[in-house]
């Protein structure tokens, strides 16, 4: 260690130990309801009040869970395999998680963002990052099924994304970690002479039918773009993204980019950025992705794109700002008025807010430019500062609002959540969290109309809190009750995955336009067998499709005679229509394919390819009626 | 008696006879019957619906499911193209139709009588037949079902509720069913207010 790092360090230390008292005196304040047991009891048959959907992080899937009771409800598969259902397996969905990199099957999936109108969730779809492998997808929330996948091009660690604009017109996808745009092979280190760059990407979402197109990209200098929020009723027109290495530092990351005292929060217009693209100032860039799009009960269709449109900043002026924040800011939120856009400086003693009023009357004012970057003015920092929220914890990350002019924020490094009142910028409640928080989620939080009766903290450490299993600790998120004058904790609950960042949606919103089955006769699969009567075999060369019924309790065919090396297509229809009857189908040692789990009058498609001679079972999977264990039968395999 | 059944109705009962033939037509398209299930797997319950043409689930799906759940005991698949009945029984009401629209022309209090017969008749034979078709469906299993449980039959009720094994079944007339009843009412209403105002006028 060097000089220079060693009093970096020193000086992180006095300012650690500095503010640890006054976060000391926010675990005094903190209370457990005693009643809190009551409070999150969903009696049975009783209905939680909210849907929570939470990222699994890494496990790259979402979660639903029902709050106030945290039970855990469904696993939707979006972009990692899953053998449950057969998701990423069977013909019908493989094509999901297709890429430009071929087939990827995993990911690291952090934001989720519930689609809007007017600026209030209208539980259509939810969106998720992909951040691995640059990608977003639309879950439909009829089916809580994944129907579409976008990749995104000329960006890496696609981390701040997916934020919708007011009326989900866009989603916004920003490069985490900046990369040579086109990729190429140059030193690394030319990173800190600007050869590395970064991408904003405008996703254009249909608003009938939701399919997702990129309409536009920025290239903007190369630093870390951590995440976004996009602004609400005067802020509509802009979205607000956080950068952290502003430095462009190239290695030992955590100290090069943490030498700055401030980095920024990049104000993009896209309204502007639209206007110039119309106006033909962005150019022909190149790029190849895929769309991966799967309309009800048919294959997905995976289908390959080739080129954007670029915009430069320096062509577009008035379409995009810099605002410093201190330190190497996380989150950027934009509270309910679409006022406030609040910084989360991972590494900052206060947390910076800054005024949206402010950066629109001063932003093109000389007088209030520091300095530019590749043709980005950079604003004074004063000049946009609404306030600051002196000494609130250690570690600001995340800030939600509860739509009564308050504002929440989550804090990494002392485990805490922060109440603070908007205006005054005075803490009014600390709330001890269990531990290292990272992002905290209030029901309707990121909208206009927050409905603010709930918080889940979403945890990074569980010690001591669970009983052990072995080394990994159960992930965890944790709930409190603020719809009165005084947070209060109600329960912690074990998740799937890392829960990284969730939105909640009151239940009625949802709950009475879920699907509860394919209605057999608008069934356009290609393999669909509507009656079974059209059950039957038929033989391609050494290509065989079986189309086949399943019903309780039996399939149709049911003995089915096959040559090794032969491909079996099994093409099964679940011909029941009632609700909450799936029909599984697995078959005993078939390699490359798990099970399938077919709803109501869905069809779905099985390859197998017949092995050495034998006799080979197939059942259903899921236990269907009185006689499902004897819903089974044979393949034979002859030589 | 012979004056009370040529006695022509009054221009208030025979607006009514007219007013009966004219909801009678609503029965052309509203269910005369229902049977309701409920068991524990279907909270929501499941419904079935007799019209005068025809059989249906009272959701597009429930009598599928009906079905469904009565092949495990061996029951026949209740289809409406099974039952002959179905295919008259829209000219029997026509007939209840056109004799209200006759009556119109020839108002005597006869004609109504006549109504009256024809009513208690189409529900008698209705029901008769109807319980005869539950009994059947209810008592001729498949034997090789695959549930049997010795002794045990099927048949709902004619009216008002039953269990059998985890199901419960209710049968009760719909609409079409009152609608009919009602007119019978009617009918028998007009007899009694004729029958007033023939003493009233001997008096």
């Amino acid at each position: 260690m060097n000089k220079k790092t060693n009093l970096i360090l020193i000086t992180l230390g006095i300012v650690v130990l500095s503010i640890i008292p006054n976060c000391k005196k926010g675990a005094a304040t903190a209370t457990l309801a005693s009643d809190a047991a009551s409070r999150v009891y969903v009696a049975p048959g009783e209905k939680d009040e909210v849907y929570a959907f939470l990222s699994g992080g890494f496990s790259g899937q979402m979660s639903v869970y029902g709050i106030p009771s945290a039970r855990l409800f469904k696993i939707i598969p979006v972009f990692s395999v899953f053998p449950e259902n057969g998701y990423g397996f069977d013909e019908e969905t493989k094509d999901m998680l297709k890429t430009t990199h071929g087939y990827v099957p995993w990911d690291d999936s952090h934001h989720v963002e519930a689609s809007m109108t007017d600026g209030k969730q209208d539980g259509r779809w939810m969106f998720l990052n992909a951040n691995n492998t640059p990608r977003l997808a639309r879950i439909d929330l009829k089916s809580f099924e994944t129907k579409e996948i976008l990749e995104i091009p000329n960006t890496a660690g696609n981390h701040a994304s997916p934020f919708a604009t007011e009326n989900t017109e866009y989603l916004m996808a920003a490069t985490r970690f900046s990369v040579p745009v086109p990729q190429a092979s140059v030193p690394i280190d030319s990173f800190s002479k600007g050869g590395f760059k970064g991408t904003v990407t405008m996703v254009k979402v249909d608003k009938n039918t939701g399919r997702l197109s990129i309409e536009l990209q920025v290239l903007v200098p190369g630093f870390d773009y951590d995440l976004s929020h996009c602004g609400k009723k005067k802020s509509h027109d802009w979205c607000f993204f956080s950068s952290y290495n502003s430095e462009q530092a190239h290695k030992m990351l955590e100290v090069g980019a943490s030498k700055k005292d401030k980095d920024f929060i990049l104000a993009f217009n896209w309204v502007r950025a639209k206007e110039c693209k119309d106006q033909g100032k962005a150019y022909n860039f190149g790029g190849e992705y895929v769309n991966n799009f799967r309309e009800e009960n048919k294959p997905a269709v995976s289908t390959k794109l080739s080129g954007v449109k670029m915009l430069n900043p320096k062509d577009c002026p008035g379409m995009m700002y810099y605002m410093p924040t201190p330190k190497s800011p996380h989150g950027t939120d934009v509270d309910s008025t679409g006022e406030y856009i609040v910084g989360g400086g991972k590494l900052a003693s206060v947390i910076p807010v800054h005024s949206f009023s402010k950066m629109i009357e001063v932003k093109d004012k000389k007088e209030h430019h520091s300095t530019e970057i590749d043709g980005i003015p950079v604003l004074k920092y004063e000049s946009t500062l609404a306030g600051e929220v002196q000494k609130p914890c250690l570690g600001p990350l995340h800030t939600e609002f509860d739509g009564q002019g308050y504002a929440y924020t989550s804090c990494f490094v002392s485990s805490e959540v922060v109440k603070w009142k908007l205006g005054t910028w005075e803490v009014v409640q600390h709330l001890p969290a269990y531990y290292s928080v990272g992002h905290l989620s209030i029901v309707g939080g990121s909208s206009t109309e927050p409905y603010g009766k709930y918080l889940i903290a979403m945890n990074k450490i569980t010690k001591d809190r669970f009983l052990p299993v072995g080394m990994e600790l159960p992930q965890s998120a944790q709930l409190y009750d603020i719809s009165s004058g005084k947070a209060e904790l109600l329960s912690d609950f074990p998740t799937v995955g890392e829960p990284h960042y969730s939105q909640m949606i009151p239940a009625k919103l949802i709950m009475d336009k879920t699907a509860k089955l394919y209605p057999l006769e608008e069934n356009k699969h290609p393999y669909a067998t509507k009656t079974e009567n059209e059950a039957k075999i038929v033989k391609l060369g050494s290509t065989t499709h079986i189309y086949m019924t399943a019903i309780r309790s039996h399939f149709k065919p049911d003995i089915i005679e096959a040559r090794t090396g032969e491909t079996l297509y099994f093409h099964v229809t679940n011909l029941e229509q009632d609700y909450d009857i799936p029909h599984g189908f697995a078959i005993g040692g078939a390699p490359n394919m798990t099970n399938l789990l077919i709803m109501p009058g869905e069809t779905r498609t099985f390859k197998w390819v017949a092995p050495k001679p034998g006799v080979y079972p197939f059942y259903c999977t899921d236990f269907c009626s009185a006689l499902h264990q004897e819903m089974q039968q044979y393949i034979r395999v002859s030589p | 008696m012979k004056g009370l059944l040529f006695q022509s109705l009054s221009k208030k009962n025979r607006l009514l006879i007219l007013g009966v033939g004219l909801i009678l037509v609503a029965v052309y398209v509203i269910p005369i019957w229902s049977i309701s299930i409920s068991a524990p797997q279907y909270p929501e319950g499941l419904g079935m619906h007799i019209w005068i043409s025809k059989i249906t689930g009272a959701t597009p799906y429930d009598l599928k499911n009906i079905n469904l759940l009565n092949h495990y005991i061996g029951m026949q698949e209740i289809v409406s193209e099974s039952i002959p009945e179905l295919l008259f029984m829209p000219y029997v009401l026509g007939y209840l139709i056109f004799g209200a629209l006759i009556t119109g022309l020839y108002p005597k209090v006869g004609m109504a009588i006549l109504g009256i017969i024809n009513l208690i008749i189409v529900g008698i034979v209705g029901l008769a037949d109807f319980w005869r078709w539950e009994y059947n469906y209810g008592h001729n299993l498949n034997p090789d079902a695959p549930i049997i449980v010795e002794g045990m039959a099927y048949q709902p009720p004619l009216l008002g509720c039953k269990e059998m094994l985890n199901i419960t079944a209710c049968s009760y007339p719909s609409y079409g069913g009152i609608i009919l009843g009602l007119s019978l009412i009617v009918l028998v209403y007009i007899l009694w207010d004729e029958k007033q105002r023939k003493k009233s006028n001997v008096v």
